[in-house]
């Protein structure tokens, strides 16, 4: 096996010296020799234990160490992400920040998908693996399939995040919102993916538990729908082989529809469903009573995922898209609004009885604040999908500010609370630092969202107003200039609104470094000690 | 326009009454008397083997009250 393994290494650090000497652009250059410095890294490294005796891992502990992993890069990727997004917004308010001297790596148009990244694929995405295999082995009373397959998805995946981030700010995408990573990374991310997808479902079948309980089902519908999404959005054709740059085989409104299909159940899939699973987890326990209906769960599960997936098409409002998909888009994501609110009443209600605990204890604070995010996004979603709503909003500032309510308050929100859940537990402390320090953070992150959402909506509404203002002969009375002219003072809001909120994560980060650099709690019985 | 033709012919055809009657039957399976049981037993799934895998003899000791003795600390 080491020997394949060598060989195998061996080839790809070849091939990746020989990429880099042919490279056709500098974004293809440098992460030709990323992946040729990592491949002849681990090539020393396997060269290095060749017939190492290896002791069988313990079927009788749970594989933690990769999500001890996952919740450090989970953490560390937030913060990156959150200030990208809070120096992009200050970008946008005063543009002098687009500095002559970093140009064109550090200006707007190259930041903001790194932003995106970060905080959808890196911290979102860290937490999504990070939870599923903490909740997965939990659930089915079992330790990780395949070994140290899930050692390959961890560093898989941050290989893939390294690979796309740089790329960015070297010039390479595709152009495709949210799927900016060019094709080599999108191959390479195809086979993290199928790995994270074999661990998953191995861990699923040798389950001790008869059922699978419904946050695996939640995390599962994430895993396949992303592959399928992944691969079909990215289907494209390398324009050399030698360079970064590539060809949709999709062309025109096909391509953009495809684009939306993907972008719309990123949404649906990425950042509902694999966090819902983590709801219908981390909720339950941290209430410590189970989730307040089982049926309501499924039928939420079931109505998700047939609803979803036909939503994307709101995207695309008056453009060259058929009207009939334009109205299936609209009524199907009207339509998302019942199971969705379904889903949040059974994460709030999962306190009835306990709802005390809200004085007490601040990370239940943060998850109920993340459902009732979750609740208004997915009221506010439908709503601006309606094609009248859609005249207005489209294109303005209110999207931007429905999508950070969204991923601030909902996903983040519940992130942090799993993570206030996760790190006593996998580090074996017996409590947080400082409760305080989390309350702290609790009252940033409300506010900084609070003030993000309110200035994107006045911005939003106010310039999708001036846009559509005719004077009595029918002409457009203001400039596009003069419109975002108007927009500064809510800029500067916004962007202090992202200042709040990251100020919150570096006191998460802060306070869970101390958690785990205090004193072991004692109480826990040692692991090799047989169950019972 | 070979993949609309096909994607319209799926979707003209008794597909999406499929469709429906896989997620209507699946909600009425949900209500089936004795589903109660199964589904409190399901629920409390997050509060057994917190701290390590089942072992070989299965969960025979858990069956009885729901809960395991690492969650009644």
């Amino acid at each position: 096996m080491d020997y394949v393994k060598l060989a195998v290494l061996a080839v790809v650090t070849v091939f990746a010296a020989i990429a880099a000497n042919y490279a056709r652009d500098v974004a293809y250059l440098v992460n030709a020799l990323t992946i040729m410095l990592v491949a002849g890294g681990l090539f020393v490294w396997v060269l290095r234990h060749v017939g190492d005796k290896r002791e069988p891992a313990p079927q009788n502990e749970y594989f933690d160490g990769v999500v001890r992993a996952g919740v450090i890069a989970t953490v560390f990727w937030g913060v990156v992400g959150f200030l990208v997004g809070t120096f992009i917004a200050f970008q946008l308010a005063w543009p002098q920040l687009n500095f002559d001297w970093a140009q064109p790596y550090l200006n707007f148009g190259r930041l903001r998908p790194l932003h995106t990244s970060a905080v959808i694929f890196a911290f979102g995405g860290n937490a999504l693996i990070a939870t599923s295999f903490y909740v997965v082995q939990r659930t089915s009373a079992a330790r990780l399939w395949g070994g140290n397959t899930a050692w390959f998805v961890f560093w898989g995946y941050q290989l893939f995040i390294v690979l796309a981030a740089s790329g960015y700010l070297l010039g390479a995408t595709q152009s495709k919102e949210y799927a900016e990573p060019e094709w080599y990374v999108d191959i390479w991310l195809t086979i993290v993916w199928l790995a994270y997808l074999a661990v998953f479902l191995g861990t699923l079948m040798k389950r001790r538990e008869p059922h699978i309980y419904v946050a695996n089902w939640f995390y599962l519908a994430f895993i396949v729908t992303v592959a399928m999404l992944h691969v079909v959005n990215n289907l494209s054709i390398p324009v050399s082989i030698w360079g970064s740059k590539s060809v949709q085989v999709f062309a025109g409104v096909q391509d953009a529809m495809v684009q939306w299909w993907y972008g719309h159940n990123a949404v649906g899939f990425f950042l509902t469903a694999g966090f819902l699973g983590m709801m219908y987890y981390f909720i339950p326990k941290q209430a410590e009573r189970p989730v307040y209906s089982y049926k309501l769960s499924i039928i939420h599960f079931w109505a998700l995922i047939f609803l979803y997936i036909w939503a994307g098409p709101h995207h695309l409002h008056y453009t060259a898209l058929p009207d009939w998909a334009q109205t299936l888009g609209m009524v199907f994501s009207i339509m998302l609004w019942m199971p969705s609110w379904g889903g949040m009443i059974n994460g709030l209600m999962t306190l009835s009885g306990a709802w005390d605990k809200l004085r007490t204890d601040p990370v239940i604070r943060m998850m109920v604040v993340a459902v009732g995010f979750y609740g208004m996004a997915t009221f506010e979603g439908p709503m601006m999908s309606i094609k009248a709503v859609n005249s207005l909003s489209h294109y303005t500032d209110w999207t931007i500010g429905h999508v950070h309510s969204a991923a601030l308050g909902w996903n983040g929100m519940i992130t942090f609370g799993a993570l206030y859940y996760l790190v006593p537990k996998l580090w074996n402390r017996e409590r947080l630092y400082s409760l305080a320090l989390v309350s702290w953070h609790f009252w940033l992150a409300t506010i900084g969202i609070v003030l993000y959402a309110s200035s994107m909506w006045v911005t939003g509404i106010m310039e999708g107003l001036m846009w559509r203002e005719v004077d009595a002969q029918g002409f457009l009375v203001n400039s596009f200039a003069q419109t975002v002219e108007a927009k500064f003072p809510m800029y500067v809001v916004r962007g202090l609104g992202g200042a709040l909120y990251l100020l919150g994560s570096v006191i998460m980060a802060y306070n869970l470094w101390k958690t785990v650099s205090g004193a072991k709690a004692t109480t826990r019985a040692p692991a090799t000690v047989p169950a019972e | 326009m070979e993949l609309y033709t096909a994607l319209r012919q799926f979707a003209d055809s008794w597909a999406v009454v499929a469709f429906m009657i896989f997620l209507f039957g699946m909600v009425l399976f949900l209500f089936r008397p004795g589903n109660r049981e199964i589904h409190r037993d399901i629920a409390n799934t997050v509060f057994r083997n917190d701290d390590r895998p089942a072992s070989d003899s299965g969960r025979s000791t858990e069956e009885a009250g729901g809960r395991t003795e690492s969650e009644a600390r």
